[in-house]
């Protein structure tokens, strides 16, 4: 792709090679066309939006149908143009500039990819069947549909999934026998029959094989494009590119939780305290359990941990933490020989010595808590008498608390906790929460501040 | 037994055991450094256990990776909890001496590794990441403590004959699902020592699963939803069951749920009880109408049957009558409940998690990790599996023989370790050749075509 300062040169037809002859390219090759470098940023930004918006969807927990609807949509809002070619071209630029902006840490490349992957995948389902058959050509799949002979065989079994899943029992004609590890989507919500290592997919499902491709090559391609960004771009393009590919990548992404913010620290002996104040439910939830059980799970430890981590407690600080609790149900000599390791490495300072990020709400609510766990989030894991319980606890009730439970019926867990934020802080949060350290910094802005008109009200 | 500061001279042990055979050949029960020792000394199967690892790799066929077993992670836990990661071993004399010499409490299993694990600090200085996991059997961890709050015989890390049917329904149904779903033939099943069981495939299509993948297959036996706080803990929506989790309770959970747990867990014989078990019926109405009936109703006054069995009785009679709709499913959510696998997740997703050796000693209950056999897991008895104590008495009682190289055919861990070897090693290491030379043979292929063109 050529960036050009003013001139552009537009080939709908370059651009379309580069994927199906359809509305929807596979994106493998970079575009030979020319660029202007304003279109370059705005392209850039406007696709960004989309993908904002499905990371938006995906984390307040959409449905399939909702989410189908959502990505359509904001498709429409931000990339859509009167000329078709332009439209296409508009796609395929956007792309390749975000690939650029998200190719240089393994977070930025993994949120990317699994956007655009969320997108492909929906687009993908709003293609008619025959470009979609098309599209599977151009991804080179090697699948031919299951003869006859074999599909009488199991088509009692395919019955029975297809109801199982909510489907009529009429199974579909045309089915693809590939090996389970094709399509782990489907298998990981049981919606295919397995058999000896198959799974059979039924053409209404190839969206799955195709968006395994799909991932699979923009992934290959983002490391690629890292290598390439690392070894000559960065440096060549650092008056012109590099400036630009930077500020998108941060214009978006959000504060950075896994510094603490101006440097706040928070002590052991004020975690109590700054709980009852100032941690989201999931959190004090948590501790709640923690002190009572001196123990949580895997899962528990990581989240928990991670979030005392983002709002500032020390390392030795969070080892004399959990020691405390975890050594009067397990020994602290076993805590030291089992669990401080992880501790430690979630603080950077073991195995591959990455500083870990405390998980976010999307995170958290996307999360599988099983027996025996107390994290992921309250507003969508806990039953609706326990949830009820909770906010009780936390002071909440009568009007405020009916519109929360409205909220997580309908699967608005981010919103549901930011109105418990607004009802317990008694001021409104318009930035909404994305983020249990956000909701922590926030509390405690909004405390700070109140303490101070209290504190100069009593000066005066 | 020597048990001084000094190394211990494998003579000595020799010597002293003898003395010991002469007065009795039993070994006081317990677990330490130097009966560890004796057990590494004389009866751990280093060959059988180095010749899995290597998954035929160690031959003279030109398409072996000779650098394969090497980079494989073992970790060792010493006696003072000492760990030791990131060891690699190219041989099993290698992996016998340093065995021998440290002795390790507990050894684990990581991944294959892209280089060798013991350099790689070496590599990291590149920066690119290439110190990363290739390869790692498809590991499952199912631990009776996950199962608190449907056993009424033991908690903790305790289990007993009347629990441990849970963890043969385990086996059961991961063992054929993993079998007849996904296709897999080489699956080693571990007792873990206290409360457990250990699944490890090692077909290489599961070797080379992606992390992805692996969560996928982990998702596939997933029926619980929602952690503590959820009230139901298992969820089966749709109008029928999946066919897996049909066969699933049609084959196994059924069964044992009627013919074994509900009267060795007595699962209906106190108010408590019951209540937990009306708590999953959604409908308040009918959940409070068995609860009258069961209020009413004294144990005695059930004449003969047993009270546990005719409270399911007419709790399946009430809820599959058709009078409610959208019940049906709760006497399978039920029996799902009480019965079916719960899986450490965690445990399966990543490459990189390490799981206990098998042929390990478990150091609080100085039972060795012996391979169970799903076809015949029903009559495996945990409280029966050979102690360390147990195998050093035998050993002594059959030491006026002379040494051999398999020390081990002379004591109960005969019967285990030839079950590893006919039936789980032989069968995989033969695959492993197959494979070998088909990869090897496409590979000479392919240059050969090249060459042509």
């Amino acid at each position: 792709m050529e960036i050009v300062p003013s001139r552009r040169q537009l080939d709908a037809a370059a651009a379309a090679g580069s994927g199906g002859t359809g509305a929807l390219p596979t994106y493998r090759a970079a575009p030979q066309l020319e660029v202007r470098l304003e279109e370059f940023e705005l392209f850039a930004i406007d696709r960004l939006r989309v993908l904002k918006g499905i990371s938006d969807g995906l984390s307040r927990g959409k449905r399939p149908e909702e989410m189908e609807k959502l990505v359509s949509e904001l498709w429409k809002t931000h990339m859509r143009h009167q000329d078709p070619a332009e439209t296409l071209n508009k796609d395929i630029i956007s792309h390749f500039v975000l690939r650029l902006v998200y190719c240089r840490t393994e977070e930025l490349r993994k949120w990317f990819l699994s956007m655009e992957t969320t997108l492909f995948r929906y687009r993908f389902r709003l293609e008619t069947s025959e470009s979609q058959k098309k599209l599977m050509t151009d991804f080179q799949l090697p699948y031919k549909a299951l003869p006859r002979s074999e599909f009488e065989v199991v088509k009692d079994k395919l019955s029975q999934v297809a109801r199982s899943i909510g489907q009529s029992a009429n199974v579909e004609s045309v089915f693809f026998k590939v090996p389970f590890e094709e399509v782990p989507d489907l298998v990981s919500s049981r919606r295919v029959f397995l058999s000896k290592g198959y799974a059979y997919v039924a053409m209404s499902q190839v969206v799955s094989l195709v968006v395994t491709q799909f991932r699979c090559n923009i992934s290959k391609a983002l490391v690629l494009t890292n290598r390439k960004w690392m070894a000559t771009i960065k440096e060549q393009e650092k008056d012109r590119l590099t400036p630009i590919v930077e500020a998108l990548s941060n214009a978006y992404f959000g504060p950075d939780y896994s510094q603490p913010k101006d440097a706040v620290e928070i002590s052991l002996k004020d975690i109590d305290q700054l709980a009852k104040s100032s941690f989201p439910l999931c959190m004090r939830h948590m501790l709640d359990k923690l002190r009572e059980n001196h123990h949580l799970k895997h899962g528990g430890r990581m989240q928990f941990g991670l979030f005392l981590k983002g709002a500032g407690l020390k390392l030795e600080d969070a080892l004399a933490f959990w020691r405390a609790e975890f050594s009067q149900k397990v020994g602290s000599e076993r805590f030291d020989k089992e669990y401080a390791y992880s501790i430690r490495h979630n603080y950077g300072k073991e195995g591959k010595r990455t500083d870990y990020t405390p998980y976010s709400c999307q995170k958290i609510i996307s999360a599988t808590p099983g027996v025996g766990d107390h994290h992921g989030c309250p507003y969508r894991h806990f039953g609706e008498e326990n949830l009820r319980a909770a906010l009780n606890k936390m002071g909440v009730s009568g009007h405020a608390l009916e519109e929360i439970m409205d909220k997580v019926k309908n699967r608005h867990y981010q919103l549901a906790c930011t109105l418990t934020f607004e009802a317990t802080h008694g001021v409104s949060c318009d930035s909404g929460i994305n983020h249990p350290n956000q909701y922590f910094s926030e509390s405690q802005r909004v405390l700070r501040a109140k303490n101070q008109t209290v504190e100069s009200k009593s000066a005066t | 037994m020597g048990r001084d500061d000094e190394p211990v001279d494998p003579m000595e042990i020799d010597g002293q055991q003898k003395l010991q055979v002469e007065a009795s050949t039993a070994v006081p029960e317990g677990f330490n450094a130097d009966y560890l020792r004796v057990y590494y000394g004389k009866l751990f199967p280093y060959g059988d256990f180095f010749k899995w690892l290597c998954y035929g790799n160690d031959g003279k066929h030109p398409g072996c990776d000779q650098s394969y077993v090497g980079r494989r992670e073992f970790s060792f836990t010493l006696e003072n909890d000492i760990y030791l990661r990131f060891q690699s071993f190219d041989s099993a004399s290698e992996l016998e001496s340093s065995i021998k010499e440290k002795c390790p409490f507990k050894i684990d299993i990581g991944p294959v590794y892209s280089v060798d694990p013991a350099k790689r600090h070496a590599y990291a200085q590149s920066g690119n990441n290439v110190f990363v996991p290739v390869e790692r059997e498809l590991i499952f961890d199912i631990d009776i403590s996950d199962y608190d709050d449907v056993r009424y015989c033991c908690s903790g890390a305790d289990v007993c004959l009347d629990c441990w049917p849970l963890m043969t329904i385990a086996i059961k149904i991961l063992d054929t699902s993993l079998r007849d779903d996904f296709g897999f033939n080489h699956i080693l099943w571990v007792y873990s020592g206290r409360r457990g069981v250990h699944c490890w495939v090692c077909d290489s299509r599961a070797r080379k699963l992606s992390n992805e993948q692996r969560a996928a297959v982990a998702d596939y036996f997933r029926v619980y939803k929602g952690g503590e706080n959820a009230l139901k803990k298992v969820s089966l929506a749709g109008p029928v069951l999946h066919p897996f989790l049909a066969r699933s309770y049609m084959d196994v959970l059924e069964s044992f749920f009627e013919d074994k747990l509900l009267l060795s867990q007595q699962l209906f014989a106190s108010e408590d009880r019951c209540q937990k078990i009306l708590d999953l019926i959604p409908d308040e109405n009918v959940a409070s109408e068995l609860h009258d009936k069961w209020q009413g109703n004294r144990p005695s006054s059930i004449s003969k049957e047993d009270v546990n069995a005719a409270r399911w009785k007419q709790l399946k009679t009430t809820l599959q009558s058709g009078k409610h709709k959208g019940l049906r499913r709760c006497v399978e959510e039920i029996v799902f409940s009480y019965t079916y696998p719960r899986l450490d997740m965690e445990v399966s997703k990543h490459m990189n998690h390490l799981l206990k050796a098998p042929f390990c000693i478990h150091p609080k209950t100085g039972r060795v990790c012996v391979p169970i056999d799903p076809n015949n897991c029903e009559d495996f008895d945990p409280t029966a599996v050979p102690t360390l104590s147990q195998l050093l008495g035998e050993l002594n009682a059959a030491s006026f023989q002379t040494d051999s190289e398999n020390n081990w055919e002379r004591t109960s861990l005969e019967k285990s370790i030839r079950f590893f070897r006919t039936s789980f090693l032989q069968p995989l290491l033969k695959a492993c050749k197959e494979e070998l030379e088909s990869a090897y043979n496409a590979k000479l292929q392919q240059s050969k075509n090249s060459l042509n063109w």
